[in-house]
């Protein structure tokens, strides 16, 4: 075959892949997502059935508390050192009880706060009093390490106002969450970067 | 939710230390808790309510960052860039102090800056999952991470490898002392890199996850943590890097086949010499990646026909190859489904069920208590595998392919009167420009 004819049909080769690459990404990057529209990547109106085109904002994942089920994955399978994976308190669905099925073993024996009755492993739970006889607890999230002991005992015993979350200044979001490929209860998936949390009890804060 | 505290509130209790003590006696007795639990899904959502504060206490607010987006943008110019640049430094410049301080830069760029993640390499799987599944979406950024590498390859060679692709860059700063592999083996392992992409495809066309991303043996060095078995393979990888430069690149990534494919068809691609190739050998050595391919002699290596017929042959055997690989890849079928969570899961519970195994496992328990009858999960466990089995004819059906493909490579002679880099293979770090003795003419 002679060099000019060999370039020749390099060049329509060439031209194929390259058309066919254009073609994938074009078809791939038009393609909506499943995501119903929520108004905030500000591409469409509030409430309209439409999805949001791609783009823009990525997603990120999201543990739903609704289907956790407390497994302790999240602890260890997480590719960064510490998980990024942690505990979050709703407030707003929290009893304040004195005796805190979160806080303590259910074996506690006592109505001590010792720390042989605390059910957390690093002691991230903090205990205050507010009046008698109700205590606000908080999470201290630099020694939480999101094994969801105290969701569990949360979810037993009282409201169920403590869950996980992927907290996302922490979370470097991989391409495939490792937690979320060992996931048991399914609980991850991709959330629009926009409203990244997944929260119990109604809006953020309340 | 205040509705309920609204209702809630005409039967307030007296404090969450009685109702909690009250639940702990009633654990004693499953009907007793059974009884607790329906009345409390009678009268409100939560055992116990949010109580009203007579000290006017005011819960403070949950913080939750946001993700920070700043840095997508900022990706992808910085990907342009610098292929840009590569393309610059190794087809105009010709310098490689300059790709070398470029590779640099990418390393502590998308390596340790970007974590490694976002990465052309596993953009692979995201592409391909779209592809597959037509309710998935590919952002943008991904498409071009994707795209952008293979069209310059397609233009100027694998400038990427060279010195954008953060797992090349963490190889190509350990290789200082690189050993010759053997061309032969060069050429079987190459077929390795073909396998795993295969496999990747498998992985994701059935939804059994990122196998590219999941064995990735570099990014744990660039979080600064991850699991041992991880770190370990890393490790031993960048120690086998010293005396075989790049072998993650050469022998197992799956991005790179796409990109050898991609610049043996490039447009303009970079040469050993500047000019006129004087056959003076100093190149041959310098290239760690067998990519140098050596001048033919002069005479004519065997007589004419032969070759003609061993072309007929091999053409003849590509076919065969297929059938076979899809022969192959059906009796795959069970192994490779085992990769999938369900269809592991369906194997464990059955085992447990026939008292193969003494312990349960955090899955095996996850499903029980999901009440979930075995049966649907074996259906569909039987239904997973039957995918794998279309799957696995493909990925043989594949591998076939390209086999039969690269021996009708290998057999193909080309003439060649001066020492040319093998362009699937090269990986344009211009290591070999500064042997040559021959300067640019000037025009």
């Amino acid at each position: 075959m002679s060099g000019k004819r060999r370039d020749f049909l390099k060049n329509i080769v060439r031209g194929g892949a390259l058309a066919g690459i254009a073609g994938i990404c074009a078809a791939l990057g038009m393609r909506k997502n499943k995501y119903q529209c929520n108004g905030q990547c500000g591409d469409c109106k509030p409430d309209s059935s439409a999805e949001c085109p791609m783009g823009g904002d990525g997603y990120v994942w999201q543990i739903d508390p609704e289907k956790c089920t407390q497994c302790g994955r999240c602890a260890t399978h997480c590719v960064l050192a510490i998980s990024a994976v942690k505990c979050v308190h709703s407030y707003s669905m929290c009893g304040y009880c004195d005796l805190c099925g979160g806080y303590q073993r259910s074996d506690a024996k006592g109505r001590t706060t010792g720390a042989e009755n605390q059910l957390c492993p690093t002691a991230a739970i903090r205990r205050k009093f507010i009046e008698d006889p109700y205590y606000q607890y908080t999470i201290d999230e630099d020694l939480c390490v999101g094994c969801g002991l105290c969701v569990k005992g949360c979810e037993m015993f009282g409201n169920g106002s403590l869950y996980l979350q992927v907290k996302h200044d922490l979370c470097v979001n991989c391409n495939e969450c490792a937690i979320a490929a060992a996931c048991p209860s399914g609980a991850f998936r991709r959330v629009p970067a926009s409203d990244p949390y997944l929260l119990k009890g109604g809006s953020a804060n309340a | 939710m205040r509705k309920i505290f609204m209702t809630a509130k005409t039967q307030r209790h007296k404090g969450g230390a009685f109702s909690f003590l009250r639940v702990f006696a009633s654990l004693r007795s499953i009907t007793l808790l059974l009884w607790f639990g329906f009345s409390v899904s009678a009268q409100a959502e939560f055992r116990f309510p949010m109580p009203e504060f007579a000290s006017g206490y005011e819960h403070p607010l949950v913080v939750m960052p946001a993700p920070s987006t700043a840095m997508v943008g900022w990706d992808v110019v910085v990907l342009l860039s610098t292929l840009t640049l590569a393309a610059i430094f190794v087809l105009k410049r010709r310098n490689r102090r300059e790709i070398f301080l470029l590779t640099l830069f990418s390393l502590i760029y998308f390596g340790f800056v970007r974590n490694g993640c976002i990465c052309s390499v596993g953009s692979v799987q995201n592409v391909a999952a779209g592809l597959f599944d037509s309710s998935v979406g590919v952002p943008v950024t991904v498409l071009i991470f994707f795209a952008a590498p293979l069209i310059f390859a397609l233009l100027f060679g694998r400038v990427f490898c060279a010195a954008v692709c953060p797992l090349g860059a963490i190889q190509e700063m350990v290789a200082i002392k690189p050993v010759k592999v053997p061309p032969a083996v060069e050429k079987v392992l190459s077929i390795v890199p073909v396998i795993y992409l295969g496999l990747a495809m498998v992985s994701v066309a059935t939804g059994s996850g990122f196998l590219i991303c999941r064995y990735d043996p570099f990014v744990g060095f660039f979080r600064m943590g991850a699991s041992f078995p991880m770190l370990l393979v890393g490790g031993l990888l960048l120690l086998l890097g010293v005396f075989v430069a790049r072998p993650y690149c050469r022998f197992l990534c799956p991005y790179g086949v796409l990109l050898n494919w991609a610049s043996k068809l490039s447009r303009r691609h970079a040469t050993i010499t500047p000019s006129e190739c004087i056959q003076c050998n100093l190149c041959a050595d310098s290239c760690p990646y067998n990519a140098i391919l050596e001048p033919t002699s002069e005479k004519a290596p065997e007589a004419r026909g032969t070759g003609a017929r061993r072309l007929g042959k091999l053409m003849l055997l590509v076919p065969v190859l297929i059938v076979i690989g899809t022969g192959v890849g059906g009796l795959l079928k069970d192994p490779l489904s085992r990769m999938h969570p369900t269809v592991a899961l369906a194997e464990r519970i059955a085992g447990e069920e026939l008292g193969r195994y003494s312990t349960t496992t955090i899955d095996s328990e996850t499903f029980r208590a999901s009440d979930t009858p075995n049966e649907k999960l074996f259906e569909q466990a039987v239904e997973i595998k039957s995918d794998f089995a279309v799957d696995g004819r493909w990925f043989g059906a594949f591998i076939g392919l390209v086999i039969g493909f690269k021996l009708i490579a290998v057999s193909i002679l080309r003439k060649r009167t001066g020492y040319e880099p093998d362009k699937g293979t090269c990986y344009s770090c211009g290591r070999c420009f500064k042997y040559c003795p021959v300067k640019e003419e000037k025009t």
